[in-house]
């Protein structure tokens, strides 16, 4: 291991060898997993057998039908919605603990608040709405005991509402916490020389907060878009069956394994959200943010 | 900085934390619903109010007539968390390692990692399914949804031990060096222990992301399931509070592991704060790179991601 000192500073083979595990885990489970999606998208089907082939019909069938672009639609309302209930959490939360928290050891503790959901199971929070947003849910109880309804309210549960209350609860903190990281970063020397100079509250948020915490702006929305537009289980239970995704389609086919037409329409989803994460990091130079 | 005066907070303080608590509560409010209504009597339904309290459901959780196999599940569950954060910690730590150096494919690698990150998860399932298929071999829990998560957890793992290595002062590598230590030497006596708390940040996402995991592991799963998956089973088929019971189960599990972790960085930290004040030499070399390496701003580190 202990190379002569004029070697070390020529080439080396030691980021090779340390970086291998990790590359050959990515090439192997999803490289190739990515490359044969692609492949199987051009395979033919016969009832449940693949058929190795090349054939455009999993495409063409996907794009003639009118069913595909409700789909995307839908699945782009919510990834929109989503993305702009959670941008606006993940400012204002990250704001108030950066800004006004004034202790370093309250900012970690109820940053960490914020972060433990995100280590505890998904679908156990997602179903825990159902209590509450249910026709008999707690909710529904309450508006009627202070009177403020007569019924209960049949939109609360199984509907847009409710499959975008839980992708906000599930996925906030994506936002939250690049956002956190980019304002923690911010020189207060700076905004101490704004509001110096006379500059407002407001004037502070918009010229020196928002330009510095772009990088974690950015890929808080790369996380929450790329979550929103590849979630399937979200939309099926908390919509009651009553709306679909992509995703959620694709599930249904892959279960009657209906593997070519799925891949086709993994293939097309794919490639719409590189397009919209390849916006995002054209506007903002999203690696600098990441490799620290 | 708005805060300038001394005496008071401005009215944007009380706005926002009031924000900021709406916010938790909504967080956690749910959950709290459901670990409540675990404990309803055995007449008990899926809503409130609660019919009795008693601990009925947890026990039909291990009658295994309705739930399922969840004793197996739950050990399977445990096993692939720790093989997967093993996996991931010492394939992190390999890899942040490797990215302090120039070499090719560098950004191939890196890019790849936010790929796989950012990749849908079932699509990622199907594609390593896929591949299970195509080569004949059969889908296990111990291999091709190990893989799957691995897919998951090591993107995660890569960025934390980006945000730890930037924090790192390379000063106590290079005095080691120069008191003659060999390089796995500096590695495992000087690198490690310093950046130890961001790697226990990165067995936490290894463990706890592995544990949760549904969407890629749904297709690669073969014939046993991890207990995600049979929560998800039962959430189509099971209208009882044996479910809620499972969840409740489960989140003390992650309550358990979040909190040993936190907990062993906490110590780690008090413990070098304290050997600091002892030694005021130590102040002046290492007064940046030492306490603020990693463990006060683990939550940072991890935020990275």
């Amino acid at each position: 291991m202990r190379a002569p000192q004029a070697a070390s500073s020529r080439f080396t083979s030691a980021p090779y060898v340390l970086v291998a595990p990790l590359a050959l885990v990515l090439v192997v489970f999803f490289g190739i997993p990515l490359v044969l999606v692609v492949v199987v998208s051009f395979f033919d089907l016969d009832k449940f057998d693949i058929i190795p082939t090349f054939v455009l019909t999993n495409y063409s069938e996907l794009l003639s039908s009118p069913l595909t672009y409700t789909l995307y639609a839908k699945t782009l309302k919510y990834a929109l919605i989503v993305w702009a209930i959670t941008l606006v959490i993940g400012f204002t939360v990250s704001y108030f603990l950066v800004f006004h928290v004034r202790s370093i050891l309250w900012q970690m503790g109820l940053f960490l608040l914020c972060t433990v959901p995100f280590w505890t199971s998904n679908v156990i929070r997602m179903i825990s709405w159902i209590p509450l947003l249910g026709r008999h849910g707690l909710l529904n109880q309450s508006l009627i005991a202070l009177g403020l309804a007569d019924h209960p309210l049949e939109f609360l549960l199984f509907s847009d509402f409710s499959v975008v209350i839980a992708y906000v609860h599930l996925f906030s903190l994506f936002m939250i916490v690049p956002i956190f990281n980019s304002m923690a970063r911010i020189e207060r020397t700076v905004i101490e020389a704004a509001v110096d100079g006379g500059a407002s509250r407001f004037r502070v948020i918009t010229d020196i907060v928002i330009p510095l915490s772009k990088t974690g702006i950015a890929l808080g929305s790369i996380f929450v878009i790329a979550l929103v537009m590849g979630d399937f289980f979200v939309v099926k239970v908390m919509s009651g069956g009553q709306s679909a995704s992509v995703v959620a389609a694709m599930s249904n086919e892959i279960a009657i394994l209906q593997y070519p037409p799925a891949a086709a329409n993994a293939v097309c989803l794919l490639t719409i959200v590189t397009l919209m994460v390849a916006v995002i990091m054209r506007v903002v130079d999203v690696r600098r943010e990441l490799s620290g | 900085m708005v805060t300038r005066s001394s005496n008071g907070r401005p009215w944007t303080f009380y706005a926002l934390a009031a924000f900021f608590t709406l916010f938790v509560l909504f967080l956690y409010g749910p959950m709290s619903a459901i670990f409540i209504l675990s404990f309803q009597g055995p007449n008990g339904g899926l809503t409130f109010p609660m019919n009795g309290v008693s601990l009925h459901w947890f026990g039909a959780l291990f009658a295994q007539q309705r739930s399922g196999d969840f004793v197996g599940s739950f050990s399977r569950s445990i096993t692939l968390a720790i093989l997967v954060l093993v996996m991931t910690v010492v394939i992190s730590i390999m890899a942040g390692l490797a990215f302090r150096y120039r070499f090719a494919c560098a950004t191939a690698v890196f890019y790849m990692a936010i790929a796989s990150l950012i990749m849908p998860g079932l699509l990622l399932g199907l594609g390593v399914g896929l591949m299970f298929q195509f080569a004949g071999i059969r889908p296990a829990w111990f291999s091709s949804a190990l893989g799957a998560q691995l897919t998951w957890t090591l993107p995660f793992g890569l960025l934390i031990m980006f945000a730890v290595f930037s924090r790192f002062n390379r000063v106590y590598e290079e005095a080691a060096r120069d008191l003659g230590a060999r390089q796995w030497q500096t590695l495992w006596h000087v690198v490690l222990p310093i950046l130890l708390p961001g790697i226990i940040g990165v067995a936490l996402f290894g463990f706890t992301l592995s544990y949760d995991e549904f969407p890629r592991t749904v297709i690669p799963i073969g014939s046993r399931n991890t207990l995600p998956l049979e929560i998800w089973a039962m959430t189509t088929d099971v209208t009882s509070p044996a479910l809620y019971a499972l969840g409740t189960l489960t989140t003390a599990v992650s309550f358990v592991v979040i909190a040993a972790a936190l907990t062993s960085i906490a110590l780690i930290q008090r413990r070098r704060a304290r050997r600091q004040r002892g030694h005021p030499d130590a102040r002046r070399g290492g007064a940046e790179a030492l306490p603020r390496t990693a463990g006060v701003r683990v939550g940072a580190d991890a935020g990275d991601a």
